[in-house]
């Protein structure tokens, strides 16, 4: 127990670090997402197949092949980063990107087809249809899933820290080397604060979910 | 829903949008020749290179690794499926001193990297890999198939369950012999979907020094030479995405086979849509 009090400003750090992480991919990866989901949907066959590719590949990689690759192979063929920071941040949004675009793609499906109608009929081109009237309603649909899929993102952002960046599972791993004979209480220490990221975030998604039933 | 979208594309759209097509192409086309000569740079294209899959030894290494992956996953989707329904028949219990705890050990064991929990269990209680692995692996999917079938059973009509406390049926029997058999089916996309996930996971395994895949291409690497890391890798990596999309493949078919046969359909993935009209 003790070893948590003492090693509190690691974990500290290892948490902001974790928060920085999946922040700047989750950004990254709802952008990109988002954009990959209208490529989904849009008139040109080419954007159409190559997000569908890049989907069905990215959400069939198991994310550690992906760290092994930056972290392994890369360095062997003579890339090499600066920061690991920025090859985990590639990873993890590149990998979350796909699941976004497949959540968003869901909401533009459930958006009535009267409103794309409506909205055609007044003249729109595809790219007003989508940004001004079905992506707002698609996407208020569906936070609760994308909250879900940032949740895996904070955990998934682990892996990072297997593979030589310092964040809340990095440390962890540091600490449990350090002090052996605490080994439990310093990954529970971990675990806490993990959950003091991903079970906040599940109950705003309970809610968001709540109040979009009521909203109907 | 995809040509509600758009007008149907007059002769200049359409042109447009075979011009964008063709630069499209070209970029994708331009960006992996670059690829592939930056690679041809590195020497990877050398014979002599892949000549190493030439050698049986090779393929029974990765075959090994294969035969891992595939046996840790198939041995804690067989646990880990009985532990999801028990769970998820503990989580809608009608005894609150059954539900609640549950309900806790399930946002507990959800909000915890799988990785966090194989490590927990490697070290704290000096287990072999393996069991680490599966351990790991077993309690983070137990939680998420009894959401899942939890969400099916909350999308049965509510007359199922009406009717089966009607002819005398105690509270656990309506759930056990109504009520799970067609949540069950409802969501087997989902569960199937699920096992593609727990597919992927396994691939942790590498972190805590379990021999599957990745961790074979890494001994191999380090047996055959540094110059073979990229033609292994490759061919683990194809190998492991391969198994992942035929098993996805299985889901969709599942869910397309379902929604035709089964009397009340397939329900959706639970997102908000589907929970909402349960309601």
């Amino acid at each position: 127990m003790d070893v948590i009090i003492e090693s509190l400003p690691q974990y500290w750090d290892g948490f902001l670090r974790t928060l920085f992480l999946a922040a700047v991919s989750g950004i990254i990866a709802l952008v990109v997402g988002t954009l990959l989901a209208a490529a989904r949907v849009s008139p040109v066959a080419a954007l159409r197949g190559f997000s569908m590719a890049y989907v069905e590949v990215v959400r069939n990689t198991p994310l550690t092949i992906a760290f092994f690759f930056a972290a392994v192979v890369l360095p062997r063929l003579g890339v090499t980063f600066q920061q690991f920071e920025i090859a985990a941040i590639i990873a993890l949004s590149a990998y979350t990107s796909a699941f976004i675009a497949e959540a968003v793609r869901s909401g533009v499906n459930s958006v009535p087809i009267g409103q794309a109608e409506a909205a055609r009929s007044i003249g729109m081109k595809f790219g007003q249809v989508l940004s001004l009237i079905i992506l707002p309603q698609a996407l208020r649909t569906v936070v609760p899933p994308l909250i879900n899929i940032l949740i895996a993102l904070v955990k998934n952002s682990s892996v990072a820290g297997a593979f030589f960046v310092l964040e809340l599972f990095g440390y962890g791993k540091q600490l449990a080397n350090d002090h052996g004979d605490a080994v439990m209480w310093v990954l529970v220490g971990v675990a806490f604060f993990y959950l003091l990221i991903t079970v906040p975030l599940g109950y705003l998604a309970h809610q968001v979910e709540r109040k979009v039933a009521i909203a109907r | 829903m995809t040509s509600v979208l758009y007008d149907v594309p007059g002769p200049k759209a359409r042109r447009v949008s075979l011009i964008g097509s063709v630069i499209g192409i070209v970029l994708i086309a331009a960006l992996l020749a670059w690829a592939i000569m930056t690679l041809a740079q590195q020497g990877i294209f050398q014979a002599q290179r892949w000549a190493i899959f030439g050698q049986a030894d090779v393929w029974t290494l990765l075959a090994n690794g294969i035969t891992a992956t595939l046996s840790a996953a198939a041995i804690a989707a067989v646990i880990a499926f009985p532990l999801g329904l028990l769970l998820c028949l503990m989580r809608i219990s009608d005894v609150a001193w059954i539900r609640v705890p549950t309900r806790i050990v399930l946002e507990f064991l959800r909000g915890m990297p799988v990785v966090l929990m194989m490590l927990f269990v490697l070290l704290v209680f000096a287990t072999s890999s393996f069991i680490a692995v599966v351990a790991g692996l077993v309690l983070y999917n137990a939680a998420i198939f009894a959401e899942i079938i939890r969400a099916g059973i909350q999308s049965l009509p509510r007359g199922q369950r009406e009717a089966g406390l009607a002819i005398g049926l105690t509270s656990f029997q309506s759930r056990l012999s109504i009520e799970l058999p067609q949540a069950v089916r409802r969501m087997l996309p989902s569960l199937v979907a699920q096992l593609v996930v727990l597919l992927k996971d396994t691939s942790l395994g590498y972190i805590v020094a379990y021999g599957e895949l990745l961790r074979a291409v890494q001994v191999m690497a380090d047996f055959l030479g540094p110059q073979f890391l990229f033609p292994v890798f490759f061919v683990a990596a194809a190998i492991y995405i391969a198994i992942n999309l035929a098993v996805s493949r299985l889901a969709i078919w599942i869910e397309r086979r379902g929604s035709k046969k089964a009397a009340g359909g397939v329900a959706k993935a639970p997102t908000a849509g589907v929970s909402t009209i349960v309601k």
